[in-house]
């Protein structure tokens, strides 16, 4: 009976027939190169290309409509001199910097709250969110109004309510005009700050506080010793994406104040678009976005390798 | 239904196309239809979102259908905000594809000249059928050797005014401040009542420059000789010109235009909070076309208490900028012949009279013949804007209006000059600075 079962079974075992296709993707390594094929392609078009183009484009006095010549670092040269490039620079630092620190801030205030139970806890979560969900354009045409020199509504609760006694010129006053965009950057990005600390919190096992709170630390304690540490590797991270995001960003100045007043609130993007788009000088608008990389390529290499010390350790 | 063989349909297109291509109207009209080829052929038309409403109407309801019985075109409007033509004639000439025909602001055409169609001949026709282009609008669209856009109109800057309020202080009507110094003084004295003058010298690309240049320019300030490469910008005139704008601003102007656009000035006039801006007459028209939602403080609609008046003079005369736009046919349009045909239609005088009527005088056209029209009987209140193009100049004067004016205006160096001497920088200092971006861009 066993000689024949085995008999039997050797047809099957002998059956399939393997085309090349199947040998190819028997082999782990090509098949892990299909699995990734999709993907690469993906980050080719629509990140590696334009990245190419762009540093490309920099090196070239291009001008819309027109391929442009091999100019090698010329317009960096000529940015050098530029007292609103400068300026820009200047600006973009301080905006990430301030905007980050504020963020940093409320969103891991506001994760640690959304972090507690409480009644209506998932109406709550939703509504925070509403900044993030809401298209910024049409939020920072809400933002424009309530900024608006003559109906301004800050300006007009504040008065009534006697705390003022003349108009904040919001946008006009050099100095107000970055805080004002700076205010609106930190109401937009909190949601975002939030609810990724917030899933970093959920992650760490509340036995470990209570634990904590029995051999009587307290809660700044459990916080310092335990929760931060733990939602360090998260919170990097978090960072990282926003202050990439921040300092490319344009939609807010350009709807709020179009850099202006006077150059007060012009940062590396608008300054580009200005340049490229608003002059046809594609090159050294291209230059004025390329010269973001190396600020932003030290800033993410500090902190994965930061973050790979936090895993680590 | 009769059935058409594809023999029949290929013989029936090719004539009326070689009619058209041959023998031009004539064929066409006797042939008592659109000439095939035409029929095929849809122009898609870019321009911003008009500040008088009626005008796009008239394009989507009257010129559409027209220009498919005139002409067997397909046209296709598309309509975006003023600030956002230039991303998209970017992506387009970059691309290779996009809007047939561009209506560009100012001297955009001047930053394309490589990416547009050769159209001197028509203009070249309509301007002359027509008494001639204004000066403004032949600068931004000739570069000097040949059309690179055909001139479609001159949007007019005048300053609105509350005719009552400018009467309590002492200017009765049709008496208006006619010097830098009898306006501020007017201005000071309207701001003590609360009825401050409005200006933004913020970064929009309509109301501050078109205020910016033709002041400096009264003073006998100037970005650049006319060789167009010696820059001539820091000289005593300006300075004077930007310390006076300073005094003036505190004395005289509601400080919110630091932070205003070009539709701020509107909503504040509107809404009774300043006495005086430089604008378009869109101010006016809006408050006629609203009379009971536009009221003055007593009660009586507004547009019967305003008035319209150009700018004062400076000691070295009495400027305008008035927004210059005009129709470029883009180089990667296949049918380039259809896109002429379509410019020469558009802008031909019975057919541009019915867009030019809806604009009640917001704008004039680009040639003066329209200077004569009956328009212009209809309402005593616009006749200002009937003859401001004449004394128009461009950015970049007494040079070309170039690729470099072009830089200046873009960067708004001319605005934030007196931006900056407004915010506390010394006249000296902010006009220095700007001299030396001037210099920087044209030495590239």
């Amino acid at each position: 009976m066993a000689v024949d079962s085995v008999v039997a079974a050797r047809p099957y075992v002998s059956a399939p027939r393997r085309g090349p296709v199947t040998r190819v993707l028997e082999n782990e390594r090509w098949f892990a190169f299909f699995l990734l094929l999709p993907t690469a392609v993906l980050l080719g078009l629509f990140i590696a290309y334009p990245f190419v183009k762009g540093v490309l484009l920099a090196v070239t006095d291009a001008k819309v409509g027109v391929p442009g010549n091999f100019v090698g670092l010329q317009n960096f040269a000529v940015l050098m001199n530029d007292s609103i490039f400068r300026v820009a620079v200047w600006n973009t630092i301080l905006y990430t910097a301030v905007t980050t620190v504020f963020k940093l801030a409320l969103g891991l205030w506001l994760a640690l709250l959304l972090n507690r139970h409480f009644r209506a806890k998932a109406l709550t979560r939703a509504f925070i969110l509403l900044p993030f969900i809401i298209p910024t354009v049409l939020s920072t045409f809400a933002w424009k109004w309530m900024f608006d020199p003559t109906f301004s509504v800050i300006n007009w609760t504040l008065f009534h309510l006697g705390i003022i006694r003349t108009r904040i010129n919001w946008l006009g006053d050099p100095g107000l005009a970055l805080i004002s965009v700076m205010i609106v950057n930190i109401w937009r990005g909190v949601p975002f700050y939030a609810i990724s600390l917030l899933a970093g919190l959920q992650t760490i096992s509340p036995e470990l506080a209570e634990a904590a709170a029995i051999d009587g630390a307290r809660p700044w304690q459990r916080f310092r010793y335990i929760t931060w540490p733990l939602l360090l590797p998260v919170t990097m991270v978090v960072v990282l994406f926003s202050v990439i995001q921040t300092f490319a960003d344009f939609q807010l100045v350009y709807i709020l104040t179009g850099g202006g007043p006077a150059n007060a609130t012009q940062l590396f993007a608008t300054y580009a678009y200005q340049v490229g788009v608003g002059t046809g000088l594609l090159g050294e608008g291209a230059a004025i976005s390329l010269a973001m990389f190396p600020v932003l390529l030290v800033v993410v290499v500090v902190q994965l390798l930061y973050i790979r010390r936090v895993e680590t350790l | 239904m009769a059935r058409i063989s594809r023999r029949e349909l290929l013989k029936l297109s090719g004539g009326g196309a070689v009619a058209a291509r041959t023998g031009g109207l004539a064929s066409i009209l006797a042939l008592k239809q659109a000439p095939a080829y035409a029929q095929a052929t849809t122009i898609h038309w870019l321009r911003w979102n008009d500040f008088v409403p009626a005008s796009d109407e008239v394009l989507r309801k009257v010129i559409v259908p027209e220009c498919a019985k005139a002409l067997g075109i397909k046209l296709n409007i598309e309509m975006i905000n003023g600030n956002d033509i230039q991303a998209r004639t970017t992506s387009a000439i970059q691309s290779g594809t996009g809007p047939d025909v561009i209506c560009a602001l100012n001297n955009w055409a001047q930053l394309y000249p490589e990416s547009v169609i050769d159209v001197s001949d028509v203009a070249e026709e309509i301007g002359k059928a027509q008494g001639g282009f204004y000066e403004e609008s032949r600068v931004v669209a000739n570069d000097g050797k040949k059309w690179i856009a055909v001139p479609w109109c001159v949007l007019g800057a005048q300053l609105a005014y509350r005719k009552s309020w400018f009467a309590e202080i002492g200017y009765e009507a049709p008496k208006f401040p006619q010097t830098w110094e009898e306006y501020r003084e007017a201005g000071k004295k309207l701001k003590a009542k609360g009825r401050p003058l409005g200006q933004t010298v913020g970064h929009s690309f309509g109301d501050p420059p078109t205020y910016a240049y033709p002041y400096l320019w009264s003073w006998g300030g100037k970005e650049v000789e006319a060789d167009g490469k010696t820059v001539t910008l820091n000289s005593k005139a300006t300075v004077d010109s930007v310390k006076f704008a300073v005094g003036f601003w505190n004395d005289a102007y509601d400080e919110g235009g630091l932070a205003w656009d070009d539709t701020s000035n509107n909503r504040a006039f509107l809404a009774g909070t300043i006495s005086s801006t430089l604008n378009g007459a869109s101010i006016y028209i809006e408050a006629k076309r609203k009379p009971q939602v536009y009221l003055t403080e007593t009660g009586t609609p507004m547009w019967q208490d305003i008035l319209h008046a150009p700018l004062p003079r400076g000691a070295a005369g009495q400027f305008g900028y008035h927004l210059p736009m005009s129709n470029m046919l883009m180089k990667y349009v296949k049918d380039q012949k259809a896109g002429k045909e379509f410019l020469r239609w558009i802008t031909s005088k019975p057919v541009y009279q019915a867009w030019f009527d809806s604009q009640q005088g917001y704008s004039v056209g680009a040639t003066t013949v329209w200077e004569q029209d009956k328009l212009w009987e209809n309402d005593p209140v616009m006749l200002p804007f009937r003859t401001a193009a004449r004394a128009g100049r461009f950015p970049g004067y007494a040079g070309p209006a170039d690729r470099h004016a072009a830089e200046v205006l873009s960067k708004y160096i001319m605005v934030d000059m007196t931006a900056k001497a407004i915010q506390g920088m010394p006249a000296q200092d902010a006009v220095k600075w700007a001299h030396d971006e001037v210099a920087r861009i044209y030495a590239a």
